[in-house]
């Protein structure tokens, strides 16, 4: 009786098996550059806008408080993005015919608000609460990056849950004193780097923030 | 005891006659009238359970009938019931192996077959009861962007390794000892796709000594693993109920309780499965009497412990002094669920008797019927455990009872039907009895061999 398979059948199975084995490391490979890709997570997407605000321009150089324009950050989960009333509380005196503010002046003479594009989106089972952060010395840094230097608002950090969790696992390296929650690029003065992390462990106690256990709990952000 | 020498195998059985007559069943077309009747049936009732599944991922797991108290229903019944059944096909393709059964030569790649498809069944009802099967990969520990590891406090994670091993080892086992066999068919076959489908499964087997060896040091190996999985796999099922601490769940004695309750159920439905391999196939004089007496003897030994379980959980109950603890029992006697209780007694406990009679285990209708009773009395039996321990436990005002809607029903009955058309395919498509063992027992018995292993002597010379 003739063989079932000929010799070089036996070339073949090891050829799929390796085959079928780099293809899963493969897979592997590509599913991690994936899901770590800016593509995925949102880094550096700058979402258009109606009118090309410059962070840089009124933060870095005019140095604006981000509580002028985002008045709720303080009091409410939502920081608020401002009306157009308050863009014209300069706006109305300045550049009160750039082209550019078009869409403002219309805003205000018909009523209508501006369509701001969220650039910071978080999924809907997860509950942020800005104040709940900024009154425990959490910077708006730490989640936003340097407005001070995007012309236009850019998304900085991945804020998947891997992110979260850093912070919540640790919070001390983050945290300021009140009045510092709002500056940009502020450093303990007098405070070497490997004295950070006790200084932010004594800001904890000073807000009494939670344990990391109940902070890292699911029922935390996942209500 | 004369008696329980009966013959395993008629003395004009020979090697040949074994192999042509078991090959004679899967290589030729054709198949006997009642398979393909069977078969439809199973594939109608795999219909329905397809419908059901569909319908349930479709709406959510409110189409089955869970409330809160009763937030395990029939999926976690279900799971426990088919994970028990399979544990009979471990128990003799491992520790009969072990201690040397000749007996579980003829019926044991039934009662692998038989694991594997229960553990698929297990396996499945768990991921429809998560509501949202398509992130069951949360369960493993993969690197993710949630920073996340599973939770391994949570029972849910313990069933995802325990019924994943299981399954993972129980495939190696069935692909193992099915291999020599699988060699055979290819030199067998006539056809050409029939001898590509073998020759590529048998893996290039030659039947040399060196495969043998090799062959016989693998099963060794994952008897010797798989031995601890008959006790630990259920062990894990049942401690998802004992570690809460719901009266009727939270008894000490639940592990052992649980693996003599599958164990019980697992033998009766491989006796199930002899029998219809015996009535379709006509493998009479391969799986004998003997071979029945033998499969009602285990479900005799293991029926034992658990109506020795049933009293040892009722004593603790009350000697407790827990008034929850007792009032779970009397809620069971007498409250809304009373009739599967006492329906779970009439099976498992007086009906089971009738195991001690050899004239009963001996006949086909007599074990079909204890073994039947048998699947059915575990089924109930993890009913009232599941169910009844959670609808009425500590406060009045969270009590509630819970109705099995009819898509329960149906996806209950419909798994039945995968079950049995996925075996049903089985024995056609492979051989349902393993040639090699069989020769093997076959030789030892001619020459008088003791139930040694001839092999291993050999390699110590």
């Amino acid at each position: 009786m003739p063989q079932v398979f000929r010799p070089r059948a036996n070339a073949l199975a090891w050829t799929v098996l390796i085959i079928a084995a780099a293809l899963l490391v493969v897979a592997v490979c590509l599913a991690a550059h994936y899901f770590s890709s800016p593509y995925y997570s949102g880094v550096d997407r700058t979402p258009p806008q109606p009118v090309p605000f410059s962070h840089k321009h009124h933060v870095g150089e005019l140095g604006l408080d981000c509580r002028y324009c985002h008045t709720s950050v303080e009091d409410s989960s939502f920081a608020g993005v401002p009306e157009s009333e308050v863009c014209m509380t300069c706006h109305s005196q300045l550049w009160t015919n750039a082209r550019l503010l078009a869409p403002v002046r219309d805003s205000l003479k018909n009523d209508r608000p501006l369509r701001w594009q969220r650039v910071h989106d978080l999924p809907d089972y997860v509950h942020f609460d800005h104040s709940a952060h900024v009154n425990h010395g959490v910077p708006c840094q730490a989640c936003h990056g340097r407005v001070d230097e995007m012309p236009l608002t850019t998304q900085k950090k991945t804020l998947f849950m891997q992110f979260c969790l850093d912070c919540h696992r640790n919070p001390a390296p983050h945290l300021r004193p009140p009045d510092a929650v709002f500056e940009i690029g502020w450093q303990p003065a007098g405070v070497p780097s490997e004295a950070r992390q006790r200084y932010g462990e004594r800001l904890m106690a000073r807000y009494h923030t939670p344990t990391t256990e109940r902070l890292t709990d699911c029922s935390l952000c996942h209500q | 005891m004369t008696r329980d020498d009966a013959p395993l195998a008629p003395a004009r059985l020979d090697s040949a006659t074994l192999t042509d007559r078991v090959a004679a069943v899967v290589l030729p077309a054709r198949a006997p009238r009642a398979w393909w009747l069977a078969l439809l049936l199973s594939a109608l009732l795999s219909l329905l359970f397809l419908t059901g599944v569909v319908y349930v991922l479709s709406v959510g797991v409110g189409a089955f009938g869970l409330n809160i108290p009763v937030a395990w229903g029939f999926p976690i019944i279900n799971t426990i019931w088919w994970i028990g059944i399979a544990h009979a096909g471990t128990l003799i393709s491992a520790v009969l192996l072990l201690t040397r059964q000749d007996w579980r030569a003829s019926i044991n790649r039934g009662a692998e077959a038989m694991a594997m498809f229960a553990i698929v069944l297990a396996g499945s009802y768990p991921l429809l009861h998560l509501g949202r099967p398509w992130f069951a990969y949360f369960l493993l520990p993969y690197p993710n962007i949630m920073d996340l590891w599973p939770q391994w406090r949570s029972p849910l994670v313990w069933d995802f390794f325990a019924i994943g091993s299981y399954l993972l080892f129980t495939m190696s086992f069935l692909y193992l000892s099915l291999l020599p066999d699988l060699a055979t068919l290819r030199d067998r076959a006539r056809h050409r796709v029939q001898q590509l489908f073998y020759g590529t499964l048998a893996l290039g087997w030659r039947n040399s000594a060196r495969h043998w060896a090799r062959y016989e040091q693998a099963n060794r190996v994952l008897a010797v693993i798989a031995a601890p999985i008959v006790v630990s796999v259920t062990g894990t099922i049942s401690m998802d109920l004992s570690v809460s601490i719901v009266p009727g769940f939270h008894f000490t004695i639940f592990p052992p309780y649980f693996v003599a309750g599958a164990l019980y159920s697992g033998f009766a439905t491989t006796a199930i499965i002899a029998i219809i391999l015996r009535s379709l196939f006509g493998f009479r004089d391969v799986i004998t009497r003997a071979h029945l007496n033998r499969l009602g003897i285990m479900m005799l030994c293991f029926v034992l412990v658990v109506d020795y379980a049933y009293m040892c959980e009722i004593f603790t109950a009350f000697y407790t002094g827990e008034d929850f603890y007792r009032s779970v029992y009397f809620d069971r006697w007498t409250g809304p669920y009373a009739p599967y209780y006492w329906g779970m007694i009439l099976c498992n406990v007086v009906l089971a008797q009738g195991l001690w009679f050899r004239r009963l285990r001996e006949s086909v209708p007599g074990l079909l019927c204890l073994a039947l009773i048998a699947d059915i009395g575990m089924w109930l039996e993890r009913f009232q455990i599941v169910i009844t321990s959670t609808h009425k436990d500590y406060m009045p005002s969270a009590w509630d009872t819970v109705t099995p809607t009819r898509w329960d029903w149906l996806i209950y009955a419909g798994s039945i039907g995968v079950f049995f058309f996925l075996l049903l395919l089985f024995m056609k498509l492979m051989p349902a009895i393993s040639m090699h063992d069989m020769r093997d027992m076959l030789h030892r018995r001619r020459h008088r061999q003791p139930k040694g292993n001839p092999r291993r002597e050999r390699s110590h010379e």
